[in-house]
């Protein structure tokens, strides 16, 4: 029962960190995206992109928040006591994201642009970081089970950093892939796509070195999450090293869609490796699913939560991609 | 909400007094100033939306494109209040942990999972969302409506989620605690527990009555300063219309939530009626505060609380004394209630008034209203449901304390022990100040643009501007 409690929260995870991942990601490039003029192309396919779909990707993360809070409630309170910090700010990151790329939309002015456009960029690129150093704080067992654990150096440690610079760049990495097949349809731009295409292939081999840095960083920072993920999460490891080469060799080979999927592959047996490595504890080696969960009842009433997001959530989502796809929702709203 | 924020920061400066935990005062600061923010944003959410589809049902039926305008116009207004309310709304879930760990941790396993159903409301509604305000040029009019439709349903039963979570705080059940830990939930108990039909029902149409008023605010200053054409009228009369009918009902299930509360929660009760000690016939007294214990400067209505309570002059209401010393609340704390409960029935009171004149309006001339003191009061009616919103909120919040779980947690054990809040607080009130005169300063940008030009202009950013449909277009941007 907690396992599959467990299952529930870590799909929210990887749901999170891929959609949700993306849509931050297309923040870092609009931020790297250079003057009014010359970044006017890449930042109007950012908004085409994520637009209709980034309030949605967001309530990933309520959905974990709740899972965490309802599923193992002392877990989710030493979190928050040990890491307010990162927590805060990644709150604050996402008000000002969320309200930064709502105003740009509706605001006309080069200057109003500039302004709420860099707001929206900006935290995007910090909200990531902090999420990242939460996940290393969480997986080198830095949460104490009582929390109030040290309030810096529980997430700017090496892992921590190494889990913050890997989903800035995997972020990166995603969008660029997203973005780079987006400029293929429905309105395909050559130079937009050589642009994301370009990007895609940098950030790509860039999440492939902080990966290979983080293998010696996590040897020496968090020997047992290394050696789980050395051995009970490699299967999962090798998949995603796969995955991101194969992205990496069909971006090159200029096929349009396929490589989102492997990116996203990479990204989520990533995700999944950690999950597995974890496993069974919450946090550290000192908390453990059973340890942390709720009574039964509450249990049953998330499986009944996650079975109604199965059948109205999903189908509703994959009808607003497709739409999307298709190019059904380019109102001028 | 500037009031409600005075309001908490006199309660919280004496409670912080008394020696309590140093974070308790930043935290419930903090708390009383995102959600006073969040809860302007969710009538907009639940209701605007419906006054959106309301418009756009007219438009489609009646082939009126003065209604089909405001719909669109309306659906991006909706869309960056939506945004904003999204992002202020995770904002909240991040802070019962951050600054409740006391609550999250104990009761999170009961108090927890409305949130996990609120969850899977707001997705559904974030996804009808984008399809309504995407969907307006390439679905078929009648499928686009249609697709309004769950963002509003699902709006009422996330709403409803929340709620359920605040008023099991009022009335908790449905839990089994052994060592200090629930070792059982009674999830329907929890969800469906005393206060829940009560509060959830007075949100809903709290929340048609601020976005009915504030939209026809809108349009009734537009018609004093002139704009008196048809699509002035039906902005107007779709919000006022809506909201002058919600107002007599929501007044008829405040007076029996009133009395649930008697029932329910006597130390609330008392609270609100500013009553120090128990007795019969009760006089209602019109504002006024407790000092020293004492009622001071109110106009008492003799007998009128008793009456209002139990029907009879004679019913007993229990006071202050009846609570125990070490959980009664401060003379500023029931203060605040009782104003604040005053300044909620007042402000409602005003709003039927005003319905009331409306309708002796419409009776006489079958037309939407041109007397100017009319509309300059329309005009002001968003601001004052407003008022009454969040006064109404400061009763059930402030009226709660010293628990955040009554009986079950003070909220002094609730609160975060660690860190310090106070930088938190300051940057989440300088970032929500800048997001909401954000927020006022590009609707108000909209509605220039709408009243200068008329038509529904779009651009690439930080690029010139190019005609709406061609904005996504590969011949628009500048290489």
């Amino acid at each position: 029962m907690t396992d599959a409690i467990g299952v529930i929260l870590f799909t929210g995870v990887i749901a999170y960190a891929v959609f949700g991942g993306a849509d931050f990601g297309a923040g870092f490039w609009d931020l790297t995206a250079g003057g009014a003029v010359r970044g006017s192309a890449p930042r109007s396919l950012i908004d085409r992109s994520i637009g209709p779909v980034w309030e949605a990707n967001h309530t990933w993360l309520i959905y974990c928040l709740v899972v965490l809070w309802t599923g193992f409630p002392p877990a989710f309170a030493a979190i928050t006591t040990t890491l307010y910090i990162p927590l805060g700010l990644a709150a604050l990151g996402i008000v000002l994201r969320g309200s930064g790329f709502a105003f740009r939309k509706v605001t006309l002015r080069t200057a109003q642009q500039r302004l709420t456009g860099v707001v929206f960029a900006v935290s995007s690129v910090l909200t990531p970081f902090c999420f990242g150093g939460i996940a290393g704080a969480v997986a080198s067992g830095r949460v104490p089970s009582t929390g109030g654990g040290a309030p810096l150096s529980s997430w700017l440690n090496p892992t921590g950093v190494l889990g913050g610079v890997l989903a800035v760049v995997a972020c990166a990495y995603l969008a660029a892939v997203f973005l780079s097949s987006a400029a293929t349809h429905p309105y395909p731009d050559e130079a937009l796509y050589l642009y994301f295409r370009r990007r895609a292939l940098a950030a790509g081999i860039a999440v492939g070195i902080v990966c290979l840095a983080g293998v010696f960083v996590l040897h020496v920072d968090a020997p047992r999450l290394f050696h789980q993920l050395s051995t009970r999460g490699l299967a999962l490891l090798i998949v995603s090293a796969a995955a991101g080469l194969a992205a990496l060799a069909t971006l090159r080979a200029r096929r349009s869609r396929l490589p989102r999927s492997f990116a996203s592959l990479a990204v989520a047996t990533v995700i999944a490796g950690w999950g597995v490595a974890q496993y069974p504890y919450l946090l550290g080696t000192h908390m453990s699913l059973a340890q942390a969960a709720a009574p039964d009842s509450t249990l049953w009433v998330l499986v009944a939560v996650a079975c109604t997001a199965a059948v109205l959530i999903a189908p509703s989502l994959a009808a607003l991609y497709v739409l999307h796809e298709r190019d059904r929702l380019t109102s001028s709203a | 909400m500037p009031s409600a924020s005075c309001a908490t920061t006199a309660v919280l400066q004496a409670l912080a007094s008394a020696g309590e935990p140093s974070q308790l005062l930043p935290a419930r600061e903090q708390m009383a100033f995102t959600l006073g923010f969040h809860i302007i944003i969710v009538p907009f959410g639940v209701a605007f939306t419906f006054l959106m589809l309301l418009a756009n049902h007219r438009g489609l039926r009646r082939g009126d494109k003065q209604a089909m305008l405001l719909a669109r116009r309306w659906s991006k207004v909706a869309a960056v209040l939506f945004a904003v309310g999204a992002v202020s709304g995770t904002v909240l879930t991040f802070e019962l942990g951050i600054l409740w760990p006391g609550l999250m941790g104990r009761y999170g396993a009961a108090f927890g999972f409305p949130f996990a159903i609120e969850g899977i409301f707001f997705f559904l509604e974030a996804i009808f969302m984008s399809f309504y305000i995407y969907g307006w040029d390439r679905l078929s009019p009648w499928a686009h409506f249609w697709t309004g439709v769950p963002v509003v349903i699902s709006s009422l039963g996330g709403a409803s989620a929340v709620v359920a979570a605040n008023a099991w705080m009022n009335q908790p059940g449905g839990i089994t605690m052994r060592a200090g830990r629930i070792v059982d939930v009674s999830p329907a108990k929890v969800f469906f527990n005393g206060a829940f039909w009560f509060e959830t029902i007075h949100m809903l149409l709290a929340a048609y009555i601020v976005a009915g008023f504030v939209v026809a605010g809108v349009y009734a200053a537009g018609m004093l300063k002139g704009r008196q054409d048809a699509y002035h009228r039906t902005g107007f009369l779709i919000g006022f219309v809506v909201a002058a009918v919600t107002v007599p009902v929501q007044i008829f299930v405040g007076d029996l939530v009133a009395r649930e509360v008697f029932h329910s929660e006597p130390a609330k009760f008392a609270a609100i009626e500013l009553l120090p000690d128990s007795g019969d016939h009760v006089p209602e007294t019109l504002g006024g505060v407790l000092i020293d214990g004492k009622v001071r400067y109110g106009l008492p209505i003799p007998d009128m609380a008793s009456l209002l309570a139990g029907f009879r002059p004679s019913t007993h209401i229990d006071g202050l004394d009846a609570i125990p010393a070490p959980v009664r609340p401060s003379d500023a704390g029931v203060s605040i209630v009782h104003l604040a409960f005053d300044i909620m029935v007042g402000a409602s009171m005003a709003l039927l008034a005003l319905s009331v004149w409306f309708a002796w309006l419409w009776w006489r001339h079958r037309r939407v209203p041109t007397n100017v003191w009319f509309l300059r009061c329309a005009a002001l009616s968003g601001l004052v449901a407003l008022v009454s919103l969040e006064s109404g909120w400061v009763v059930t919040e402030v009226g709660r304390q010293p628990w955040t779980v009554v009986g079950l947690l003070l909220t002094q054990d609730a609160v975060t022990t660690h860190g310090n809040l106070w930088p938190f607080f300051g940057a989440t009130v300088i970032i929500y100040a800048t997001v909401g005169t954000g927020a006022l300063l590009v609707l108000r940008a909209l509605r220039r643009r709408w009243a200068a030009q008329g038509d529904d202009d779009v651009q690439v950013p930080y690029g010139p501007e190019v005609p709406a449909v061609s904005a996504a277009s590969p011949e628009s941007r500048t290489p």
